[in-house]
């Protein structure tokens, strides 16, 4: 089973270097565990953008994004054998943002893929 | 949460953690099958613990000073490997001073390790099946019971299948190591050998009710990954991951409703897994890259990528195909690769071409019993209006085959083609 973990917080800046090098760590022992498929970081919203339709009209919101709260930091995909797994990984993931980053709040997300 | 639930939930915590309970047990006490049973009880004793005081916080760590503890009374009570026991104390008291959670089980060197485990477990010295069951148990953490019911064997053969593999293993004095230089590609096919016996095993369920058997191409397709992961300079481990996916990945389209099997050229295309076509494409790629393009499984990889990049299977490059089949036939002759560029050829260029070098194949007597041959014939014959030549070969194509579906299916050809011989007899050929 495919999974994705998508990981939002409202806690502004980047990780500490020891969550950081934490969070590297376990990315490669779970891809050497065949289990990671891909993973990434995302920079911050502001550095983006968003495209929207609202009652039938496209337009390109380009910031400031006031309104946001939670924002989306990472993902990672997982293939895994079954939701349990995947829920033990993912607490595996957000106890490191517990112990090496602490006063963060945030949510990591499990979504499991739609079959084609 | 019922019983089977926190059952499940630590099944689980201890899976995302046994790849590095019983590596690290493996390098603590140089001998696989012992850190191979501690691993299992570390399991017991969480399946013992856990439902009364809850999964720990941190359950990762909780199995790993367990598994250790054990392995440490276990070496104490081995008063020959006296030195080996003040060595791996002094090294675990160092690492409960640091940090014992993340130390150990986040280990740099871990993909050594874990490379040196599926070499040992996949040692040619064992029979391909004690490889598999050993494989299936140390490297994707299954149970004796797993194991049984994907191969639909019973526990027993299978416990005594690992029982037998453990003691050729303890018996013949195998140093712990990964192999190198001339030894490393031989036991290397030997590792990728066991992974397709189990992907195919899963693929083509050639026992059993059901056409798939997905758990047992997952495992493979998670043993592919790991070995790519941690061996990323071997072509052909590139090569046998991008075969597994790209095969995989038509999963969903193999069978109808009713579970019939479905053959590529009829799939819906649209329920080919794209997610999972870009992955193998991505790991041929990478086998390309090596320099791997003719090993083995890469060449078997790119004959099915060429049917995965065609939209239609009109747009299917048969030509590549049969070049590609005749590469193969390069590096491994066998008359089954040459049935297979038959029928590319038969796509390519015409049903002549193609009866021509099935024609040979039949004169060689060595797929005498192989229901294929007469049926790739007979679809040959067809095509090209010899009704009658190609009834007899379905008929005998039906009388080979094994499965009763397969059985049927040449049946009903033979009879049409009977059909289309007596109509022929009254109307000119067109």
């Amino acid at each position: 089973m495919r999974f994705m973990y998508i990981v939002t917080s409202a806690h502004p800046g980047p990780p500490t270097p020891e969550l950081l090098e934490a969070m590297h760590k376990l990315a490669q022992r779970e891809i050497k565990a065949g289990r990671m498929l891909d993973n990434g970081g995302l920079m911050p919203l502001a550095m983006g953008a968003q495209v929207r339709i609202k009652g039938g009209q496209l337009s390109v919101v380009d910031g400031p994004f006031v309104e946001t709260k939670e924002v989306i930091g990472g993902y990672a995909i997982f293939e895994l054998r079954d939701k349990e797994e995947a829920l033990a990984s993912a607490k595996e993931f957000m106890q490191l943002h517990k112990d090496l980053m602490p006063g963060w709040e945030g949510t990591c997300e499990l979504r499991m893929f739609a079959g084609p | 949460m019922t019983a089977a639930d926190v059952h499940r939930a630590i099944l689980a915590a201890w899976r995302i953690e046994q790849p590095w309970l019983i590596t690290s047990l493996a390098r603590m006490l140089r001998d696989v099958s012992l850190a191979e049973e501690l691993t299992q009880d570390a399991l017991l004793a969480a399946l013992e613990n856990w439902p009364a005081t809850g999964v720990p916080e941190k359950p990762g760590a909780w199995l790993m000073t367990t598994a250790k503890r054990r392995a440490l009374d276990h070496l104490r009570r081995d008063r020959m490997l006296e030195r080996k026991h003040e060595m791996v104390a002094r090294e675990m008291e160092t690492e409960q001073q640091t940090m014992p959670d993340l130390d150990s089980a986040l280990d740099d060197d871990i993909g050594d390790e874990l490379l040196r485990l599926i070499f040992t477990a996949c040692h040619p010295l064992l029979p391909r099946e004690a490889r598999a069951a050993l494989a299936l148990r140390m490297i994707c953490g299954l149970t004796t019971e797993e194991i049984a019911r994907a191969f639909l064997v019973p526990a027993t053969t299978i416990a005594q299948r690992i029982v037998r593999a453990k003691r050729t293993l303890s018996e013949s004095g195998l140093t712990y190591e990964t192999p190198s230089g001339e030894q490393l590609s031989e036991r290397l096919s030997s590792v990728l050998e066991v992974v397709y016996l189990v992907f195919n095993e899963g693929y083509t369920a050639a026992r059993g009710n059901d056409w798939l058997r997905p758990q047992l191409c997952d495992e493979a397709l998670r043993m592919g990954r790991v070995l790519t992961a941690i061996a990323p300079h071997e072509p052909e481990a590139h090569g046998l991951l991008a075969l597994m996916e790209l095969n995989a990945s038509r999963t969903g389209a193999r069978t109808d409703a009713a579970g019939e099997p479905i053959l590529l050229l009829d799939q819906d295309r649209a329920l080919w897994d794209q997610f999972q076509i870009r992955q193998g494409m991505r790991a041929l790629q990478r086998a390309h890259e090596l320099g791997g393009a003719g090993g083995f499984y890469a060449l078997q990889a790119a004959i099915v990528a060429c049917h995965a990049e065609a939209t239609r299977p009109a747009d299917t490059d048969w030509s590549r195909i049969a070049g590609l089949y005749a590469e193969l036939m390069m590096i491994a002759n066998s008359p089954i690769i040459e049935l297979n560029r038959a029928v590319a050829i038969g796509m390519a260029e015409g049903a002549e071409a193609a009866l021509a070098i099935v024609d040979g194949l039949v004169q060689k007597s060595d797929l005498k019993g192989y229901h294929l041959l007469p049926s790739v014939r007979g679809d040959l014959l067809y095509r090209l209006g010899r009704f009658g030549e190609a009834r007899a070969a379905f008929e005998a194509a039906a009388a080979l085959a094994g499965n009763k579906r397969e059985h049927d299916l040449l049946a009903r050809r033979a009879a049409e083609a009977a059909r289309a011989a007596m109509s022929s007899q009254f109307s000119p050929p067109v």
